[in-house]
């Protein structure tokens, strides 16, 4: 009987990660596998990421937790009206996470984490139909993190530390609908920076009132990326003093890495574990993607009115040998893209994750992990209204269908 | 225990199939799109230059891209639709290698450095390169010859006449519609005639209205005269018999109006500024001349005659009005007493001279010559005697040289094109509706276009020179967005006549002119 419910856990329920816009949720298998839960799980090292403060919990004196997913993602396109189909042909993302604690004494641990919580990679066919918003980008951050914990008692405890970023962006897409150079090859812009730093925070709680029963708390700051030294390539656009001249000049941009709030709890019973997990995203911050250029070439001024935004996570483990726990995960992801506002470049609408894993415990020290995700969307008519021709509104639109899914692996060690 | 472990994985792996995106209601499955009583495997277009995608004055591989055929037979894709070949030039620069005279490069425009547009100019940044001998050696699916009248259809031989046929006719004694007909289309379009009175038109009815010549002989007609309507009528049944034979169905594109095209509507009558500071300051002295002419013309009975500029508003333009009584024997006598000498020169420069009204249209290549001293004119009157200082103020053409009649469509000349239009319509849908073909009126889509414009997503699109996006920079001929709103129309025709249903194309996703800086 309780295998039965494994099973259907297992097909039904497996779950998983993407939040919307272009935050990847992939921060640990073990959570991965749980519907990414893990603000109030003291399981893992990857707790520097959900809530540096349980590190102080962790039974062993150092523990590293280290994985890679590979997310496969695919978006199709169509318009009725037009006819016109596409579909993406996105390279594999592996987001990745690197984490480490070590309990210097009973009332405190340190740790340090690296992992990559935000990116998008979105390949669209080169001139389709809604190649003046976007042909293709790809965003990516890599955040380091060192922190602290410290116990207050058997019940709390807080920790938390700086994060450093370093972010990298490439975006290409066509100038407009129509301009082309003498050949009839479309006028694009591409826009590339990487090594782009900037520094943020974050910090966590957790209340334990039973021995079974916690809830956590985590808070990561809003983080911006500037982006002052990029390159933006201008290319086939045609040679008159009405357009700007082809080749490289520099550019500014800043793209929000909006905070992110955390609260949940987890409870423990035999060989389960449940876990809850709120996530409340706060993307208002990313009201418009404004690029101007060095070459005097008119800036890209792009809305996008992007809404604060929550994700629902539940996870579920059982311990079913000595050997083997197994995990399961299902969670509400809500977009953050308002009506209208449906780029290509991000073509996230809400979807429900379903994620399964387990771990295998080669020796008491060392287990693997494994963890699969699959995300749900509804097929969803949308568009981007704010695109702009002699002043007047141009729409963009269709029907959308979106998937993604990621196997990992990781490995996981105490001591 | 392994085999446990093993089956844990097997589930595991069961998740990773199957995982690509799929639409609940593809449109592949959903849309209602249909090819109707069509078999659209192998569509043929025949016309002339505006079915070969001719643009900018020139036939270059992006216009020929865009032209409306083949726009036509990438939405036919949708339900069936078969390869469509075109004969492709060489280059994007347009024009025969090394007969840039006659076949010169696309026009470009060209802006200075205030990003103000100057104007059009002839693409310099490639030379032609296509040959002009050269045979492709096949036949295409668009028969699209630029110039070609309707008679040149089925004139055998026509290949050497028109160097756009004799790169892919099958033969020396080929016609466009044997050659047509040889590819056994299982759909035509025809779209032919607009050169049948084009030609009067852009030349300023220099050429000869066979109307009301009677000449029924076209194998004498020259390039800018107005082709017999009894001709045109004969000629155009016959083409659409044999096209049309063994019941093949087809589509049949009427004529616009010349009035609605940006060649014979962007120069104003008017278009005289006193705010022209070269113009300007010279109206005083101009109007003190022209008021001994005007008391002769009062005199002679022709008072309307009479030529002035405003000091205040924008004045019309002098023309030579051929239809005019030729009055320079008496004028000579009149203005003796105030001209002296030169009386007799002046009497033959204004015999039949007035000022244009909006009645006239100026064609687009006046704007060249207007407020230009004709220097020809200025060695000519200094070979008959006149001073040279004089000679330079009676050569301003257009001011105080009349502009001939190349430049100008008076209103005789354009009730001989519409007379002749409106009988080539007739028998175009006469022949439409007797046959059972598909029938398009671009006479009034570009009606449409000419007076409020059509409205798309992002925008109007009208027909003012350069910036309306319905016509490219020779004012004649359509942009790829002109050329979008054409084969928007022709679905819409084979929707009504034959049940095509395939989507219409966007016009906002077609460009318009090109701008360039790579000229001399």
């Amino acid at each position: 009987m309780k295998k039965l419910l494994l099973l259907v856990l297992f097909i039904t329920v497996t779950a998983v990660t993407y939040a919307g816009g272009y935050r990847v949720s992939i921060q640990g298998q073990r959570a991965m596998a749980m519907g990414h839960t893990g603000v109030a799980v003291v399981n893992s090292a990857e707790l520097v990421f959900f809530n540096p403060a349980g590190l102080v919990y962790l039974e062993n004196k150092l523990n590293v937790s280290a994985g890679v997913s590979g997310i496969f993602s695919e978006v199709i396109f169509q318009n009725a009206e037009s006819g016109v189909t596409s579909e993406t042909d996105n390279s594999v993302g592996t987001p990745l996470s690197l984490y480490g604690s070590y309990k210097v004494n009973d009332w405190m641990a340190v740790g340090l984490g690296v992992y990559t919580p935000y990116g998008s990679e979105v390949t669209w066919p080169t001139d389709w139909s809604g190649s003046h918003l976007v042909n293709n980008i790809d965003l990516a951050a890599i955040f380091i993190q060192p922190v602290v914990s410290f116990k207050l008692s058997e019940y709390f405890s807080i920790g938390g530390g700086p994060i450093f970023v370093t972010g990298s962006v490439n975006f290409n897409r066509n100038s407009n609908r129509t301009t082309t150079d003498i050949n009839g090859v479309r006028s694009n812009v591409t826009v590339d920076d990487s090594g782009v730093a900037n520094w943020g925070w974050s910090v966590g709680a957790m209340f334990n009132p039973t021995e079974n029963l916690r809830f956590g708390f985590n808070y990561r700051s809003e983080i911006i990326i500037e982006s002052e030294d990029g390159e933006a390539t201008f290319a086939n656009f045609p040679n008159s003093l009405a357009a700007p001249p082809n080749g490289p000049t520099s550019f500014t941009a800043e793209l929000p890495l909006p905070a992110e709030l955390t609260i949940g709890l987890s409870y423990e019973y035999k060989k389960w574990l449940f876990a809850f997990d709120f996530n409340r995203q706060f993307w208002d911050v990313y009201e418009s993607l404004d690029i101007t250029f060095g070459n005097g070439a008119p800036a890209s001024i792009n809305p996008r009115n992007y809404k604060n935004s929550s994700v629902y996570r539940f996870g579920l483990q059982y311990e079913a040998t000595e050997k083997i726990t197994l995990r399961a995960g299902y969670y509400i992801d809500e977009s953050p893209v308002q009506e209208g506002f449906f780029a290509p470049e991000t073509p996230r609408n809400d979807s429900d994750g379903f994620s399964g894993g387990l771990s295998y415990a080669i020796t008491p020290k060392l287990a693997i992990d494994a963890s699969f995700f699959f995300l749900r969307f509804d097929e969803v008519d949308a568009s981007y209204n704010s695109y702009q021709e002699n002043g007047q509104n141009v729409p963009f639109g269709g029907t959308y269908e979106s998937s993604a899914f990621g196997p990992g692996l990781g490995l996981t060690y105490k001591m | 225990m392994i085999k446990n472990n093993i089956k844990y994985l097997a589930i595991l792996a069961l998740g990773l199939v199957a995982c690509e995106p799929e639409f609940d209601n593809p449109i592949e499955e959903t849309n209602n799109f249909t090819s109707g009583e069509l078999d659209l495997s192998n569509f043929v277009a025949l016309g002339n230059s505006l079915t070969a995608g001719f643009a900018d004055g020139a036939l270059y591989i992006t216009g020929q891209e865009n032209s409306y055929p083949n726009i036509l037979a990438q939405q036919f894709k949708f339900v069936g639709g078969g390869e469509f070949t075109q004969p492709l030039m060489a280059d994007n620069t347009g024009g025969f290698a090394g007969n840039n005279d006659t076949f010169p490069p696309r026009l470009v425009l060209v802006f200075d450095e205030n990003q103000e547009p100057v104007g059009p100019a002839p693409y310099t940044g490639a030379p032609s390169t296509t040959d002009i001998t050269a045979n492709l050696g096949s036949t295409f699916n668009n028969m699209g010859v630029p110039g070609a009248k309707s008679f040149h259809l089925a004139f055998p031989g026509y290949g050497s006449l028109n160097p756009y046929f004799e790169r892919f006719q099958q033969s020396a004694t080929s016609t466009v519609v044997g050659d047509a007909l040889a590819l056994d289309p299982t759909l035509f379009s025809l779209w032919i005639g607009n050169n049948d009175i084009l030609g009067y038109a852009t030349s300023g009815g220099t050429g000869e209205d066979h109307n009301m010549t009677g000449n029924i002989d076209p194998s004498t007609y020259g390039d800018s005269d107005i082709t017999n309507n009894g001709v045109f009528a004969q000629t155009y049944a016959g083409l659409v018999d044999a096209l049309a034979a063994g019941g093949r169905k087809g589509v049949l594109i009427d004529l616009p109006d010349v009035t609605s095209i940006p060649f014979f509507t962007t120069v104003p009558f008017a278009p005289l500024s006193p705010l022209d500071e070269t113009f300007g300051p010279q109206i005083p002295t101009l109007n003190a001349t022209y008021a001994g002419l005007n008391m002769a013309f009062a005199a002679l009975g022709v008072p309307e005659r009479a030529i002035e500029f405003s000091t205040t508003a924008a004045s019309a333009v002098v023309i030579k009005d051929e239809s005019l009584t030729d009055i320079t024997a008496n004028l000579t006598v009149a203005i003796t007493p105030v001209f002296g000498p030169l009386a007799p020169i002046i009497a033959a420069q204004y015999g039949q001279a007035r000022q244009a009204t909006e009645e006239d249209l100026l064609v687009l290549t006046s704007s060249r010559v207007i407020g230009q001293v004709d220097t020809d004119r200025v060695a000519e009157l200094v070979g008959l005697g006149v001073p040279q200082e004089d000679a330079g103020q009676l050569s301003v053409i257009g001011v105080t040289l009349p502009l001939t009649d190349q430049y100008v469509l008076i209103p005789a000349e354009q009730t001989a094109i519409k007379v002749a239009q409106n009988s080539y319509n007739e028998t175009i849908r006469n022949l439409a509706t007797a046959n059972g073909l598909a029938f398009v009126s671009m006479k009034s889509q570009l009606a449409q276009v000419a007076s409020g414009g059509v409205l798309f997503d992002g925008g109007v699109i009208t027909s003012t020179f350069a910036s309306g996006g319905g016509f490219s920079l020779d004012g004649v001929h359509p942009t790829p967005r002109g050329h979008a709103l054409v084969a928007n129309g022709v679905l819409d025709a084979l929707e009504k006549t034959y049940g095509l249903v395939v989507p219409r194309v966007n016009p906002g996703e077609f460009g318009t002119i090109t701008v360039s800086n790579e000229v001399n």
